[in-house]
């Protein structure tokens, strides 16, 4: 167990370092130069100077690479060019207000999608099982944005029962308080997501129903029902972790389109920010902190599955 | 040895053509694809003959009839600038279909030729391009094409297709990739390698035909995925020139007008990228029905 978590681990670093290397020079690939991007075509020879050597880039591009890591991995997310202050000090806050609406959204998306899966694999070609599926499915593939500007048109202007901004206008910006205004924009990223973990709990229950050990419960006198909760749900939730954990980089390229529909401070604005204002220090720190959430996420599922699956488990320490 | 190993191609050409045949009838009887096939249809015509049936050219504006109602006239009403939503919506038709086709295209070439030479030749050449690729898919879709356009200062349509379709390469090479890996232990691949034939030839004359099911299913399913990625990154006005009728840029630029209850601008184009978008998936859960991969 211990080497196959230590292997997992290792992989995570490669994929790290690949990912790194990928965001340094994606941002490089043109040949023109940062700073006169950055400065704009009226900007002097000495201006440009300037400007390199304070963000230095007049350094071989090696160089600026293996500074760039060092200072990664020393916590330090450079400076941003357009604010002209430390990337984190715009970043952390923006991933704490995008972390609670990915929160708010999980704690939602995760027990509708599996009880969704749970329920259309019990009525099998029934309606409700079309509808689940089908449905599921094709919300799945409508972007978020168009989610969100629809579902501001139906609740928060015609109906006008929910807020229509993610955060609280007046008082005090708790999590608590927060709670009624991130209903709307969960509620886009569950219609895109439910669709994929709720077609994969659905295939796993099913086969888990029709597997021997459910057989033998059923025929030990056990009724459909408590079969399905005690037998069934431990070995079928098994494939749910895996497909919830590779939907989190969906779920992080989904909070970009959301937030800025509901005008939220999260990261995704703040990317979005950077995207438009060339301000590489705080789009690569970003892209690097969006990638290590992901991989960790990876990485815990991994453990989770090997953990809680006793023919991996048992492989494993072979 | 010549006649025998044709013998065994025929053979497989045969049964091919019946699996083929099969399909189709299961296909013509399936009806979410029948659906899917019916919308997407009305929409590929939209695109070709759209500019036609637009009552308005899609960028003239009349400041006389600003944000009015659907009407007769107006059959979808008009925008802040006095543009014909109608007209709008018919233009951008054909962008986003061009764009997500191209995209895809473009992912399904590159990535299917790496998957078909990691699947076939192992090795490091596999280790290494997997572990880039898994890297690649580790950064959300949307952030890398996000990353790419302001590396390369992109506001054009050209710029964002070519993003799409290298973001797209590698989960399309790990499909293909696990197909190939299978087939490439049957006898058709070791006599093809006995006959001496080529490695290209192997590649795209033997394996590929082989392993097509999974590219097709593979290349509905990003095309969904394409027309999702496009439609996003020009609502968030990334990689879009100014002024485009990309259904995503129109709500951009007018759901802000639906607090005052101006609604259609930003309805019309939006029921556009869910209905074009749905009718893919139905046409891609249709084929991985039948196809079974």
């Amino acid at each position: 167990m211990k080497k196959y978590i230590l292997n997992r681990l290792g992989l995570s670093v490669v994929t790290m370092f690949i990912v790194a290397t990928i965001v340094f020079f994606l941002t490089r690939i043109l040949p023109g130069n940062v700073a006169r991007r950055y400065l704009g075509r009226s900007a002097t020879e000495e201006d440009l100077v300037k400007f390199n050597a304070k963000f230095g880039l007049d350094e071989p591009l090696l160089t600026q690479f293996y500074r760039w890591l060092r200072d990664l991995l020393t916590g330090d997310l450079g400076t941003s060019m357009a604010f002209n202050k430390p990337a984190s000090e715009l970043l952390l806050p923006a991933i704490g207000y995008s972390s609670r609406l990915a929160l708010m959204s999980f704690l939602i998306i995760v027990p509708l999608s599996i009880a969704g899966g749970i329920v259309a694999a019990m009525y099998r070609g029934k309606l409700v099982d079309r509808f689940l599926t089908v449905g599921g499915l094709s919300a799945a593939v409508i972007p978020e944005f168009v989610w969100a500007v629809t579902l501001i048109l139906v609740f928060g202007v015609t109906l006008e029962v929910l807020p229509v901004t993610a955060f609280p206008t007046r008082g005090d910006p708790s999590f608590l308080s927060q709670i009624e205004h991130l209903i709307l924009p969960s509620t886009a990223l569950l219609l895109v997501l439910f669709g994929y973990i709720a077609r994969i709990t659905r295939a796993s229950v099913i086969e888990a129903l029709e597997s021997d050990y459910m057989r033998t419960a059923v025929l030990k006198g056990l009724s459909r029902r408590r079969a399905v909760v005690t037998h069934v749900l431990r070995n079928a939730l098994l494939p749910s972790i895996a497909v919830i954990a590779s939907q989190v980089p969906y779920l992080v390229g989904g909070l970009v389109a959301v937030e800025i529909v509901f005008n939220y401070p999260g990261f995704g604005t703040i990317l979005r920010d950077a995207v438009g204002g060339r301000d590489y220090a705080v789009l690569q720190s970003g892209v690097m902190l969006t990638s290590l959430v992901i991989v960790l996420f990876q990485l815990a599922a991994d453990i989770l599955f090997a953990v809680l699956n006793p023919r991996i488990r048992s492989r494993i320490s072979e | 040895m010549n006649t025998s190993s044709s013998a065994v191609r025929t053979k497989s050409n045969a049964e091919r053509k019946a699996i083929r045949a099969e399909r189709f009838q299961l296909l013509r009887r399936n009806k979410a694809f029948l659906v899917g096939a019916f919308i997407l249809s009305f929409w590929l015509l939209i695109a070709v003959f759209g500019s036609m049936i637009a009552p308005y050219p899609y960028d003239a504006m009349d400041f006389m009839a600003v944000s009015k109602k659907p009407s007769g006239t107006y059959w979808f009403g008009t925008n802040k600038l006095g543009q014909d939503v109608f007209s709008r919506v018919l233009a951008g038709t054909q962008l986003i279909v061009w764009m997500s086709f191209l995209a895809t295209a473009l992912g399904t070439i590159v990535g299917g030729t790496l998957g078909l030479a990691a699947g076939y030749f192992k090795g490091w050449f596999d280790i290494i391009l997997m572990r880039i690729l898994e890297a690649i898919s580790a950064i959300p879709v949307l952030i890398v094409a996000l990353l790419a356009i302001a590396a390369l200062d992109g506001q054009s349509s050209g710029i964002t297709v070519g993003v799409i379709g290298f973001v797209f390469a590698p989960n399309i090479a790990r499909t293909v990739r696990a197909a190939v890996l299978s087939e490439a232990e049957l006898e058709y691949v070791a006599a093809a390698r006995l006959r001496a034939e080529r490695t290209p030839h192997i590649l795209f004359k033997e394996i590929l035909p082989n392993v097509l099911p999974p590219i097709i299913v593979e290349f509905t399913v990003r095309l969904g995925y394409a027309i999702f990625a496009i439609a996003t990154l020009s609502f968030l006005g990334a990689g879009v020139e100014a002024g485009s009728p990309n259904w995503g840029s129109q709500i951009s630029e007018n759901w802000a007008y639906i607090f005052s209850n101006i609604w259609w601008p930003t309805l019309f184009p939006a029921i556009a990228i869910a209905s074009l978008a749905v009718s893919v998936n139905l046409i891609s859960d249709g084929l991985l029905e039948v196809f079974e991969v």
